[in-house]
């Protein structure tokens, strides 16, 4: 048997054949999925933030519908669950967590980072939001509210984070760099330092 | 498909246990069974994920955003709360 006729590649070749056949996805549908696939990640929602912090028609927008914002910034958000986007830059803190599994906005941040799949993340975000936000360094303004997001059905949710002080007249592409995973789930807060 | 609730409607999630009676697929978290909160935004029309798991023909049910205070589910936390996405079919009116 050569290496070409390994079982699981012909499964996969006769699969392939089975979705266009049936109409279902053609080659250039699952071509399409993969570099969908493979271009996602955090840098991603990280450009959706950035172009939130300079752009207030854009903000709002990304507020209501986090699919559509995506869209216009050129993130095909084809076959991905809806996005919702939660707000950190008002008075309450939100932190995303999924109990059930791993949900996670992967057309806008790409895998999630192992601690988010984490049997202990999981069970402690829900129940002890603040003693995990300490384990993280992030120290929110004294007083500020914290709203975990359970993301258990069919949303997928990012947070916009606040923008970090003395980053006046930054372009979005400094902001964008600033940035990180954890900033979008909501257990850290960017930074300029 | 018109919401059943609106937002600001105070609902409990249904201390139902169906994982106890054989295979099912649920996305309601067992720690907010029977738990009052208040719905906050209705989120659309989805296939039942109960159904889609099994294959089974899936019927529309309603997606809730649902505010839940902390304390009323973790009886040593004072303050802060939850928000989690929980189908029409798991809300009932608030005892």
């Amino acid at each position: 048997m050569s290496l070409d006729e390994i079982e699981s590649e012909r499964l996969l070749g006769a699969l392939r054949q089975v979705l266009a056949d049936k109409g279902i996805a053609t080659a250039r549908d699952i071509a399409e999925q993969i570099t969908q696939t493979e271009t996602a990640s955090p840098a991603q929602g990280a450009r959706l933030v950035a172009r939130a912090w300079v752009d207030d028609t854009f903000r709002a927008l990304m507020l209501r519908d986090g699919t559509m914002a995506a869209e216009t910034m050129g993130i095909s958000m084809r076959g991905a669950p809806p996005l919702g986007v939660l707000d950190n830059t008002g008075p309450v803190h939100h932190l995303v967590v999924c109990t059930l599994c791993s949900c996670y906005p992967r057309a806008v941040l790409g895998y999630p980072p192992f601690w988010f799949k984490s049997a202990a993340y999981r069970a402690r975000a829900v129940r002890d939001p603040r003693g995990v936000l300490a384990e993280w360094n992030t120290v929110l303004p004294e007083g500020t509210p914290i709203r975990v997001v359970d993301s258990t059905a069919d949303y997928r949710w990012m947070v916009l984070p606040r923008r970090p002080a003395g980053t006046g007249g930054w372009s979005e592409e400094r902001l964008a760099v600033l940035v990180r995973e954890g900033d979008m789930v909501g257990v850290t807060c960017p930074t300029a330092g | 498909m018109t919401p059943l609730l609106e937002p600001g409607h105070t609902v409990r999630v249904r201390d139902d246990w169906p994982e106890a009676h054989g295979p099912v697929h649920l996305r309601t978290p067992h720690y907010l069974r029977g738990v009052s909160g208040r719905v906050e935004r209705y989120l659309g029309s989805f296939p039942n994920p109960e159904d889609l798991a099994f294959g089974r023909t899936p019927r529309p049910v309603q997606l809730y955003h649902v505010a839940f205070e902390a304390g009323a589910i973790w009886p040593e936390v004072a303050e802060g709360g939850l928000l989690v996405e929980i189908y029409g079919h798991w809300l009932e009116p608030s005892p």
